[in-house]
């Protein structure tokens, strides 16, 4: 695995000058993947911020090949990469001593939603790729419109705060657990704040042959209303308040990457951001309990579930 | 010569994917299709192809993967219909728009709703608008032959576009009939080599497909896309010559049939040819001089040489197995008779839409349709501009 050193004195792939936020989680995500990859990668992507932000014709971010078709079938493009990979390898077409990885890069939208079908694809036939959803719980592309990501009360575009409607009324979808059961040999949440783990995930992922996933949270401070200067902040707070824990599974075995010393309510990551504000006030304490029971019930299913034979 | 066979119009197209052996080829199943890609599913499994095999869970992530795998670099086939077509709609744009020369069998179907599972033209016709090069067959041995050039057009450097292949579902997909194969080695010589521009798979020279394109540049690529399209018209002609001398089968942008002497003609599209051709011959016995020309290539649209082929007409039927609803009549009809506008005089022009999901078109259709003709020839004036034939009204 390698460290901070080694990671520091790689090559940028995605190179400065693009069009992201200042303090965007999705750059810092993509960036360190990148760093762990290395330059044998190619890399798809779904519509969305990453894609429209970092290839501005006639510019490009990305030091490494690299396409995007549109916006719901980012695996099912990257699937099709490979498929030529192991055509034109068996056909002795490719350098013998050269061994490409692919990597699909998708958000929440892209992911959870539109391109749910075409991952599901993807990662049943068994194709040799790594997806990385970078997940920041909105389509911020379009202006931060709900997702099946979205966490219950969040107040987003389609999801308002309003006078009757407190913003989103349903819990978010478990992609996670969705892509567990197709029997992957690889899968894994991680954050950006934890680079390290991050990086070994990557680094893991991409040793193993076949359909590999991780999910990865990135914020984003526009969608969340925070601060430009709080991505990493909120992504360990998501963390230590185990909204986002860190686990892998690796062959069916579940293990639990990081566990909060004292794990934090919920409340403590929900301050922070503008989008769940009207979270605070009195009335609406129910939803803020429901939240916090969401997370506890999973966090108990995975402290379960690894203590499993 | 040729090795006489009798196939089905999906074993027929099954035989030409075999012989092209592409690198990939990623598809999903919808009937009339289905049988091609079962077919062909088959040769992978019995190792008589090398190709890399993508059943895709919907057309769509079918097309998305090709697109993936022509960017990577090499020869990529599939085969839809239908709603199949329709599912795609998105990614046709994107693998024209991305100068990507996909090769893509067509047996044509109608489009729901309602269901119908049978052949007419509104699936191909509603993609006419995405970029494809459209080569449409009147029977197995076209639908074949035309397929093996298809990849040859589309792969040229000039051209670089995908390519849609046309043959009517079921009237031709599922009927045995009479052809001729080609060798394995003739077909492999003929397509010859793929040379990949720009391909993924070259991580030493790392390039990005599918940026975003704004109004600085956009205009721009799209000028370049007409471009190719108008390239491909003396490609499509070369490529025939060739096929010719490999097979001695003529092809051009259309087929006429006793059209030089002709009063009167009909203009059709796919299987519907073989009625017209037995229809005239009967007329032409009794001293109606009635010809036919059979549409080939439907994009790029031959406009100039059509003007040519039938500037000498008095009256034309256009025979559409596709409506366009709310349209000047079938997409047919509103191209050929464009076409003839600036011709002066020029032929009165009818249109005919007729077949929808698989109606049969008969002898005594036709002879209505040359009736019709006739009147028109006679009195100088069109009594219905677009009728629907075949239809209880």
């Amino acid at each position: 695995m390698a460290t901070l050193k080694e990671l520091s004195k790689r090559e940028e792939l995605l190179a400065g000058g693009h069009r992201l936020c200042a303090g965007c989680g999705a750059s810092i995500v993509v960036r360190q993947i990148l760093l762990a990859a290395g330059r044998n990668v190619i890399v798809s992507c779904a519509t969305g911020c990453l894609e429209v932000a970092t290839t501005i014709y006639p510019y490009t971010s990305w030091r490494v090949p690299f396409i995007h078709s549109a916006f719901e079938n980012s695996a099912a493009t990257a699937c099709g990469v490979e498929a030529m990979y192991q055509s034109l390898k068996r056909r002795g077409k490719l350098p013998v001593d050269e061994e490409i990885k692919f990597i699909a890069f998708g958000g929440d939208g892209g992911t959870y939603d539109i391109g749910l079908q075409s991952l599901s694809g993807g990662l049943e036939r068994g194709h040799d790729f790594l997806y990385v959803c970078y997940d920041n719980g909105a389509y911020m592309n379009t202006g931060i419109q709900r997702s099946s990501s979205t966490p219950l009360g969040a107040d987003t575009t389609t999801s308002p705060a309003g006078k009757v409607i407190p913003g989103k009324q349903q819990y978010r979808k478990d992609l996670t657990d969705i892509v567990e059961a197709h029997h992957i040999p690889y899968l894994a949440q991680a954050s950006p704040h934890n680079w390290k783990d991050l990086t070994q995930k990557v680094e893991k992922a991409l040793s193993i042959k076949g359909p590999k996933f991780l999910n990865v949270i990135a914020p984003c401070h526009r969608g969340w209303r925070a601060g430009v200067n709080q991505a990493i902040e909120l992504a360990r707070l998501a963390v230590e308040t185990c909204f986002w824990p860190l686990y892998e599974v690796e062959d069916g075995k579940l293990t639990i990457n990081y566990k909060p010393r004292e794990k934090k309510p919920i409340i403590e990551w929900i301050k922070l951001q503008g989008r769940f504000s009207h979270l605070l006030k009195p009335e609406n304490e129910h939803i803020l309990r429901r939240l916090q029971e969401g997370i506890d019930a999973k966090w108990e299913s995975l402290l379960r579930r690894e203590g499993e034979k | 010569m040729g090795k006489p066979v009798a196939m089905t119009g999906n074993i027929a197209v099954a035989n030409a994917m075999r012989q092209i052996n592409p690198d990939v080829c990623a598809a999903y199943p919808i009937t009339p299709s289905t049988e091609v890609m079962q077919q062909f599913a088959s040769f992978v499994a019995d190792g008589k192809v090398d190709t890399e095999l993508v059943t895709a869970e919907s057309e769509h992530s079918a097309m998305s993967a090709c697109i993936g795998a022509a960017a990577a670099g090499g020869r990529v086939m599939t085969a839809t219909s239908a709603n199949g077509l329709a599912l795609m709609w998105e990614m046709l744009y994107i693998a024209s728009g991305n100068r990507l020369p996909i090769v893509m069998m067509v047996v044509n179907r109608a489009l729901s709703a309602p269901i119908n599972i049978h052949g007419d033209h509104s699936d191909g016709m509603g993609a006419r608008d995405s970029g494809w090069i459209q080569i449409y067959s009147e029977n197995a041995q076209e639908a074949y032959d035309n397929l093996i050039q298809a990849v040859v057009i589309g792969q040229h450097r000039d051209v670089r576009l995908p390519v849609m292949v046309g043959m009517d579902g079921f009237i031709i997909s599922h009927s045995i009939e009479n052809l001729e194969l080609l060798s394995d080695q003739e077909v492999k010589d003929f397509i010859g080599e793929y040379l990949p521009l720009y391909p993924l798979l070259n991580i030493k020279q790392p390039v990005t497909y599918g940026p975003l394109d704004l109004q600085d540049y956009y205009s721009e690529h799209k000028r370049q896309q007409a471009e190719a399209m108008k390239l491909a018209k003396p490609v499509i002609l070369k490529v025939a010559q060739d096929f010719a001398a490999l097979s001695g089968r003529k092809y051009g942008f259309f087929e006429t049939y006793r059209l030089d002497d002709a009063e009167m003609a009909i203009l059709t599209l796919g299987s519907s040819a073989g009625t017209a051709r037995f229809v005239i011959d009967r007329a032409r016995e009794q001293g109606v001089k009635v010809g036919l020309i059979k549409l080939r290539l439907f994009r790029p649209f031959p406009m100039k040489e059509l003007q040519a082929a039938l500037g000498h007409l008095k009256a034309l039927a256009v025979m559409d197995r596709c409506d366009s609803f709310g349209a000047a009549g079938g997409p047919v009809f509103s191209e050929v008779r464009s076409a003839l506008y600036d011709l002066s005089p020029h032929p009165a022009v009818v249109n005919y839409i007729y077949g929808l999901g698989g109606r049969d078109l008969g002898i005594a259709h036709i002879e209505q349709v040359i009736r019709d003709l006739q009147e028109i020839r006679q009195t100088g004036s069109i009594r219905e501009l677009i009728t629907y034939l075949t239809v209880r009204e």
